[in-house]
Parts: C-alpha cells; sequence; structure tokens
C-alpha cells in the first residue's frame, strides 16, 4: 500500500492519496494521469490492468487501486 | 392552491395564444379584400330565397341588393376568388346548417379546376369558415401537399412569420373587421373597357376532371335532398376563355341531371352589358353598373321561372333590406366620388 | 422523419397514447414497434441497415453469454485445481473474444461500407493519380438519414461490455437488443447510450409521473425553441458566410466562427433536448450528453462537457485499451531513453491520443475537413499537457488566477479557440479553411468589412434581435440550471415555462410554408 501510494506521487505530487476517496468522480485525475499511472504500476508491480478494470470505482481511491492490484497478482 | 395556480395559467395561456393568433392572421381590411369575403357571411341574416357559390365571377358579377330593389328577393353570395367547387361544395354544405334557400346558383367556371391549385387561394377562401364538419372536408379536399390540416385550425403555425410584418391594420382591425362586400357582392364602380380579348389558348384536353365531376354531383345531390333547384350559370366575363367544348359538357351534364344551365356570355347583349362601359378590368369582371344588368336579368328568371316572390310587402325583411341598400348605395356614391377626385377608389369598406 | 417535422409530432402522440393504454408487459414490444415505424418512415436502405446491426449485435451477444453461462456452470460443479480453472477461464476468454471480433467487424463493416466507402474510394483515385496508375475506384452511394455512427456505436459498447463481462453481464433477447439499438429518440443523433444504463428503463416499461412528464414536455419545448428560433434563423447566414470564403474576408470570418457555434449549440443540444425529453415521456432516463460546455475553461474541459457520451465511449472502448495495452507499455521503456524521463512517459500516450483524435475525426464525417478538425484538437490537448506544468507555476505565482475574471476570461479563451478550429466542418475544405484563417489577419480591417455588407447575409434586423434574444435565454438557462434549485421547480412554475416556451417557439421559429423542415446538422454524422 505505501509503495502504491509512492509511485501514485511520483506522478502527482499535489496530492494526499491515503485521505483522497473521489479522484475520478471529482475530477481530480484526468485520463492522463489514469494513464501514467497504469504504466508506472506496470512499471513496479509487474501488473497490466485490462481494459475492463479501468473504471472511476478502481481508481477513485488509493485503496480502491490497491485491492485491484492485490487481486490481479492473485490471478 | 397548486391546482387552481395551474388552471389560472392554462386560461392565460390559452388567452395569450387566441390573441397572438389573431393578431398574426391577416385581416384583409386595407388590401386583398376577397379574403375577408367568406367570414361575412356568418354576420348577416340568413333569410335568403337565393345563395349563389362560385369564384370571381360570382361576388363580381351579381348584385343582392339590386336583386332585392327589382324584385324583392332576398339572397347572399358565397363567393371566393379563385373558389374550387370542393369548396363551393362545402360552403354550401357550410350555409345549409344556417339555411335553407330555394334556389342555389352555382358558376360553373370552376369546373376547369381537378385538383388543388394554390396555398394562397385556399386561405382566402377557407380561413374565415367556421370550424365545422364542412370546413374540415374543404380543407382535406383543398390541400396542396406542403400544407398541414393544423394550420388551417390554428391559422398561427402559418402566420407566424408576420410578426415582424405587422401594420397598424391589425391593430386597428384586430377587436372587429368592417364588411368588405354587400351581401357577398364585391362593389367596384371604376371602368376599363374591354378593348382587346385574348384568344382562349389550345388545350390538349377538353375534358373536366374526374374530381370536378364529383362535386358537381354532390352539389347537385345536396340541393335534391334539400328540394333546393340548382341554376348552373356561367357569367359573361369574356375572360378566362369559355371553350364550346366545355360549354357542351356542362349542358349534356344539365340535360341528364334536369337542371338549367344559363350560359350569359350568349346573353350578355340581350342583358344590355356593354363591354365598353360595363367592366372595370377589361372585360374580367363586371362592375357595379355591368353587376345591376345582369342581375335585373337574372332576376327576372328567377321571378318567373323559379316563381320566386317579391317580399318587399314583408315589413321586417324590408327593414333589413332598406338598410342593407342604404349602405349598398352609400358605398356606390363614395366611390364614384373618389373617381372623381382621386381617379382611383378608396373605400372598399363600411 | 425529423424532429421538427409535423410528422414526428404526430407520430408521437401516436406513439405515446399507444404506450400509455397498453399494459406495461407489452409496452417495451410497443416501443420496438414504434423504433421500427421512425426506421421505415426513413428509408428502406436505412432500415435494414439498423435490422442488419440489430440481429449481429444480438446473436453475437447471444453466443458470449451462452460461453460464460457454460463457463459458471463447469466452474460451480466440478472440483477443478486453480490451474485447470485457470486455463478453463482463459479458453473462454478467447472463444468470447472471437465473437465479439466478429460482431465489432460486421458492424464497423456495414458503418465502413455505407459512409466511409465514398470517401476511400476518392483518396485511393487520388494516391493512384499521384502514382500515375491508371484506376478508379468507385464507393457506395447511400444516402443514408438515420443517424449509423450513433446506433453503431451503441451496439459495439453493448458487445465490448458484455465480453469485459464488467457493466453488462447478461445478454438481451433479440427484442431487447433491437428496442436499445434502435430506440427511436436516441436514433437520429444520440445520444450514444450504454446497454447497461438505458435497459432498465427501456425494458420496465414505466409511465412517467406527472412531475416527470412536464419535465420531459419542457425538455422537449426547449429543443424545439433552441432549433427552431436560434438555429434555423441563423443557419442561412452560416451558409452564406461559408459559400463565398473569397468574398467574406477579414472580419466576417470571425463572425462565421461564432454564428457557427451558436447555430451548432442550438442545433445539436436542441436535439438532444429533445431526444432526451421524449425519452422522459416513457419514463426513460437517458444520459445526458451535454454539461453546459461552453463554460468550460479549457479544451480538455470543453471535451468532458460536449456529446459526453461520444467522448466517453471513445475514452473507454479506443483511449484506456490502447494506451493501457501491453505494446503501448512496453513502448514507455524505450521512448524514455530516447525523450528522458518526463516526456519519455508520455510519449506512446500523445501516440494514442493522436490515433483518437484521428479516429474522432474521421467518425463525425467522411472527409479531411474532420479530420483534420480532430487532429487540431487532439494537438491543442497534447500541447496544453505538456504545458500544464507552466500554468500551474503562473497560476501559484499570480494571485488573480483565483478570481472570477480570471475565469471568465479562460471560458472566453476556450470558446473562441474551439470556434476557432471547429470551421473546418463547415467551409469547403481544408484548404479553404487555412484561407479563411489567413484572412482573419491579413483582412481584418474596414476594406475587408466594407467588401461585403452585412445586409447580404440574409439577416433582417428583427431576426438578428430575435437570435440574440433567444441566445440570451439559453444563457439564462445554462446560468439556471448550474443552481441546484432548479431540480426542485414546481410544477406550476414548469407549467407557466412550457406555455412561454410554446408561444415563442409558435411565434418566433422558422418553420412552416417557406422555411424546409431543415435536417439537423448533426444527423449526417
Amino acid at each position: 500500500m505505501d509503495e502504491l501510494i509512492a509511485v501514485l506521487r511520483e506522478q502527482r505530487p499535489d496530492i494526499d492519496f491515503a485521505t483522497q476517496k473521489n479522484l475520478v468522480d471529482d475530477e481530480v485525475l484526468d485520463s492522463f494521469d489514469i494513464i501514467s499511472i497504469i504504466a508506472l504500476i506496470s512499471e513496479h508491480f509487474g501488473v497490466t490492468i485490462p481494459p475492463e478494470e479501468i473504471i472511476p470505482e478502481n481508481f477513485n481511491s488509493a485503496e480502491s487501486l490497491h485491492e485491484l492490484i492485490v487481486s490481479l497478482l492473485d490471478e | 392552491m397548486k391546482r387552481l395556480c395551474i388552471c389560472v395559467a392554462t386560461i392565460a395561456f390559452v388567452i395569450c395564444f387566441l390573441s397572438a393568433q389573431r393578431l398574426l392572421a391577416p385581416k384583409y381590411m386595407e388590401s386583398l379584400h376577397e379574403g375577408a369575403l367568406t367570414a361575412e357571411y356568418y354576420d348577416d341574416e340568413k333569410d335568403n330565397d337565393v345563395l349563389f357559390i362560385g369564384d370571381c365571377e360570382v361576388y363580381e358579377n351579381f348584385s343582392p341588393a339590386e336583386l332585392w330593389k327589382a324584385y324583392g328577393i332576398t339572397s347572399y353570395i358565397r363567393g371566393g376568388p379563385q373558389q374550387l367547387i370542393w369548396q363551393s361544395y362545402y360552403l354550401l354544405l357550410d350555409a345549409l346548417r344556417y339555411e335553407t334557400p330555394d334556389v342555389v346558383v352555382f358558376n360553373v367556371l370552376a369546373m376547369k379546376y381537378d385538383a388543388p391549385q394554390s396555398e394562397a387561394y385556399n386561405r382566402l377562401n377557407l380561413d374565415g369558415m367556421r370550424l365545422s364538419r364542412a370546413k374540415l372536408g374543404a380543407i382535406l379536399a383543398s390541400m396542396t401537399p406542403e400544407e398541414t390540416v393544423l394550420s388551417y385550425i390554428f391559422p398561427i403555425f402559418r402566420y407566424h412569420d408576420r410578426w415582424n410584418a405587422l401594420t397598424s391594420e391589425d391593430l386597428k382591425y384586430f377587436a372587429a373587421s368592417e364588411s368588405v362586400s354587400h351581401s357577398g357582392y364585391y362593389m367596384r364602380n371604376d371602368v376599363k373597357p374591354a378593348n382587346i380579348v385574348p384568344e382562349g389558348p389550345k388545350l390538349a384536353d377538353y375534358r373536366f376532371g374526374e374530381n370536378s365531376y364529383k362535386y358537381l354531383d354532390k352539389i347537385t345531390a345536396l340541393c335534391e335532398s334539400k328540394g333546393i333547384d340548382l341554376l348552373l350559370v356561367k357569367a359573361p366575363t369574356i375572360y378566362p376563355h369559355w371553350y364550346p367544348q366545355w360549354d357542351e359538357q356542362i349542358r349534356d351534364y344539365a340535360d341528364e341531371h334536369r337542371l338549367r344551365f344559363v350560359n350569359f356570355l350568349e346573353r350578355a347583349e340581350e342583358a344590355g352589358i356593354d363591354f365598353d362601359t360595363d367592366t372595370y378590368d377589361g372585360g374580367l369582371h363586371l362592375n357595379r353598373r355591368g353587376a345591376e344588368k345582369l342581375t335585373d336579368f337574372l332576376g327576372k328568371l328567377l321571378a318567373e321561372d323559379y316563381g320566386l316572390e317579391d317580399r318587399r310587402t314583408d315589413a321586417a325583411v324590408a327593414a333589413i333590406w332598406r338598410e342593407k341598400t342604404r349602405d349598398y348605395e352609400r358605398m356606390a356614391e363614395a366611390q364614384l366620388r373618389e373617381l372623381d377626385e382621386y381617379g382611383e377608389i378608396r373605400t372598399f369598406t363600411y | 422523419m425529423y424532429f421538427t417535422s409535423s410528422a414526428f409530432v404526430l407520430f408521437l402522440v401516436v406513439v405515446l397514447t399507444g404506450y400509455y393504454v397498453s399494459p406495461g408487459r407489452f409496452r417495451p414490444v410497443w416501443l420496438l414497434f414504434a423504433n421500427s415505424f421512425f426506421c421505415v418512415a426513413s428509408g428502406w436502405a436505412g432500415t435494414a441497415c439498423v435490422a442488419a446491426t440489430c440481429l449481429t449485435t444480438w446473436y453475437a451477444g447471444k453466443r458470449m453469454d451462452r460461453l460464460s453461462k457454460s463457463l459458471a456452470a463447469r466452474l460451480a460443479d466440478a472440483d477443478l485445481v486453480s490451474s485447470e480453472a485457470k486455463a478453463l477461464r482463459r479458453r473462454t476468454k478467447e472463444q468470447k473474444r472471437l465473437w465479439l471480433l466478429l460482431g465489432v467487424c460486421v458492424n464497423v463493416g456495414i458503418l465502413a461500407v455505407t459512409k466511409y466507402s465514398g470517401f476511400f474510394a476518392q483518396n485511393l483515385n487520388a494516391m493512384a493519380r499521384v502514382l500515375g496508375l491508371s484506376f478508379t475506384a468507385s464507393g457506395f452511394d447511400f444516402a443514408l438519414t438515420l443517424g449509423i455512427s450513433f446506433y453503431t456505436f451503441k451496439a459495439l459498447s453493448y458487445m465490448t461490455d458484455l465480453y469485459r463481462g464488467k457493466k453488462t453481464e447478461a445478454a438481451g433477447s433479440l427484442v431487447q437488443v433491437a428496442l436499445f439499438v434502435s430506440f427511436f429518440p436516441e436514433l437520429v443523433q444520440g445520444p450514444i447510450s450504454r446497454y447497461c444504463d438505458l435497459s432498465p428503463g427501456l425494458f420496465a416499461g414505466r409511465i412517467p409521473c406527472r412531475d416527470e412528464f412536464c419535465a420531459g414536455v419542457q425538455r422537449i419545448l426547449f429543443g424545439f425553441f433552441k432549433k427552431l428560433v436560434v438555429a434555423d434563423r441563423l443557419l442561412p447566414a452560416v451558409v452564406i458566410l461559408t459559400k463565398s470564403p473569397d468574398e467574406f474576408k477579414g472580419a466576417y470570418v470571425l463572425l462565421t466562427m461564432w454564428f457557427y457555434a451558436v447555430v451548432l449549440f442550438a442545433d445539436f443540444t436542441g436535439g438532444i433536448d429533445i431526444a432526451v425529453g421524449v425519452a422522459k415521456l416513457f419514463g426513460i432516463d437517458v444520459t445526458e450528453n451535454f454539461n453546459r460546455p461552453f463554460y468550460s475553461k479549457s479544451i480538455a474541459e470543453y471535451w468532458r462537457r460536449w456529446h459526453i457520451t461520444m467522448g466517453a465511449w471513445f475514452k473507454d472502448y479506443l483511449f484506456y485499451p490502447l494506451s493501457a495495452s501491453s505494446a503501448m507499455l512496453k513502448l514507455i521503456k524505450p521512448s524514455k531513453r530516447i525523450f528522458g524521463k518526463g516526456v519519455g512517459v508520455r510519449i506512446p500516450v500523445y501516440i494514442v491520443t493522436t490515433v483518437l483524435w484521428f479516429t474522432t475525426g474521421l467518425w463525425h464525417g467522411a472527409s479531411w475537413n474532420f479530420i483534420v478538425w480532430g487532429l487540431t484538437n487532439g494537438a491543442i490537448i497534447i500541447v496544453s499537457q505538456e504545458l500544464s506544468p507552466l500554468y500551474k507555476r503562473f497560476h501559484a505565482r499570480f494571485a488573480f488566477s483565483e478570481t472570477p475574471v480570471y475565469g471568465a476570461f479562460q471560458i472566453v479563451r476556450t470558446f473562441c479557440l474551439m470556434s476557432f478550429i471547429r470551421v473546418f466542418d463547415i467551409y469547403a475544405g481544408v484548404g479553404v479553411t487555412l484561407g479563411a484563417y489567413a484572412s482573419v489577419f491579413a483582412d481584418f480591417g474596414r476594406e475587408g468589412f466594407a467588401a461585403r455588407s452585412v445586409l447580404d447575409l440574409g439577416l433582417s434586423v428583427s431576426d438578428c434581435v430575435v437570435v440574440a434574444l433567444g441566445v440570451c435565454v439559453m444563457i439564462s438557462a445554462g446560468l439556471w440550471t448550474r443552481r441546484a434549485a432548479y431540480k426542485g421547480t414546481s410544477l406550476t412554475a414548469r407549467v407557466c415555462l412550457c406555455f412561454l416556451l410554446f408561444l415563442a417557439t409558435t411565434v418566433f421559429g422558422c418553420y412552416g410554408i417557406g422555411y424546409d423542415a431543415k435536417q439537423f446538422i448533426y444527423n449526417r454524422f
């Protein structure tokens, strides 16, 4: 989780990922950020997020993103 | 409370809508007076011995006031510009809701049109009709392809564009119109002799159309069912051209249905019509002098052959027609005065 | 059948009456019948295309659904080893992908043949001429009145969602899929709804409550107002301006841009208002397509607020899948090496962005105008993305960037920029548009303006006043809907508003004899 937040900070240092819960719905992250985050995650965790998982619910908070990564690693 | 508010809003809306519609519809008071003819019928006395139907060849060529003065016959002209035969039929049907005359006179020139002609003329003839089944029938029979029934029922959908063309006329006649006709007769006192009479162009087919016959049949049947004598006439105006082939067809039809057909073109001389003095537009329409002559001639025929009584002894009817003839004469004087003074007519309403 | 024709109004009244009197479970079938009638009234060629899309979409969906079900059954009953289950999952996924591909190919094929074959042939011929080959190709020439781009995209999203198994889990029956694809309010110009969003309302056969009904009527009337009073009154002037670009230069080009912005906005949002309002009368909620787009402060934001369903479609089904694909992710490393750490990461995304905007342009119309227009949008978005650190520093440095005045400046800037590039749509070609751009700077001034008169545009003073008032109404409506309060508007106020809109549109609209029922500008796309 901490590692993830560090990765997210790399893309957007101005955001407090630990507390924000509506990153996509409140338009804090735009589509460029999301793609960059996906690229960073693939780089750091070796996980490719499939297109069907690129939905607001999975990117709204660091927690949900963490859960997604964990479930993808399990598969 | 809520319901009340909505009711008030609805009433306000209906008032606004109808006012806008009235404001935007053409009034036909200062120009194109022929458009006002159809509506005037409803305000008139409906106790007529004779009803005329047809196009300009009736409302410019016969004078009900003269018919009264000379023969004591009451009459009304439900004519309109380029009134097509189905419009004549439905206007007759409409009039029969209010009265049943003894004789209906139909001018047969309209037989030449078998299909809807022009949107503008449809409007001039039909907009003045009160909403009824007859009106609906007239609309459906008359519509050109680009027209809609809705715009006849609510003319605002047709005339909404006039918001930037409104004139003082629209305000002046917003609440009430004036009369432009004398029992449907559209008066003209000016003179323009018929010098050159153009030849009628050759036609490919001289037969009247199926649709025209269909409505002529309907008119015949309607009159028969109501016990009305139908008299077919052709007014003595020399243009548009009346072809012998047409004349023959009407004669055949009249014979077949035991109707009377009078072609006044052949009897213009007998009636004393002089095309140098009795027409105001070179032979298309008669002026007042010509119309009175023609009416005298027709009146004799109506009184003698159709047995229409002289009602001048009936005090109630006479009172009404006294006023009518007074208006008629006043306008005639006014027009003559204007012709003297300005060389043109300015008074068309009273 | 255009939305603003009296035939459509009559059709709507009949369909609504039938819908309200029939028992609940027949209502969806009745709607499908109405859709079919709507299609047929627009021509048989279009109907055939819609029918083909419905059938193929339904069948592909059904096959994918069957595969998912059998997978679920086998995963449930046997005690599989996890590696076996994994293999089974993968195999099912591959089979499903086959059906998806088939469905997508057929539908994109129909779209390509009907809409793009002419354009393709034209370019092929031009290329042959350049290469000196004696060779001519000819495309099919279909005059399609129904919005094939719109319903094809709906069908594609349905199949993709079903394949992904995320938003749409169970396939619809033929009636359901056909009802979704051919839903008549959306058929001509969208919105591009998703199956998961539209289907609950579509299949419920619900009668709306009184307030909803009134809101629907209000929406429809406002759509008519925008389209008839503003768009159709101003459109002839835009046509005149763009038909003779050699005569209307300089300041007239700016006039063209602003006029076209107003016309397109009034026409397109008006059409969508009618579509949304009509759906509301059937108790169906349709995804909104606009969120006051002219209040956007940047181009990227504008595209999140203008034609939302199309933007979302491209994002979900093209942009994300492409940029998150392993190929693109693999590209990051070499690109980083070449361009450095900062830009290097973003280069693959920019490639995808370019592809995205190329496609968006092409989607709007089969001509280079639209492609150049799309690519210009993409370029601006990429540039502003690259400049965003600069902007941020600028905003942090100067306090006035937080003030409303600066916000207003951003809104005006975005509006002007969008108007500037949007005229690619309407000038005859790319060259003509570029010429017009040049003349804004070259011929700006009294001479350019005096070359022709404003009176040549066919607008009377009263037309201008009506358009100006109409624009004011649209702006105030925008400000009004921004406040949440309007949702709680009382029924009485809504009824009054409906009456006012009806009267204003009736009197000041351009319709009836003397006016063609002009096509919605957007329905050719």
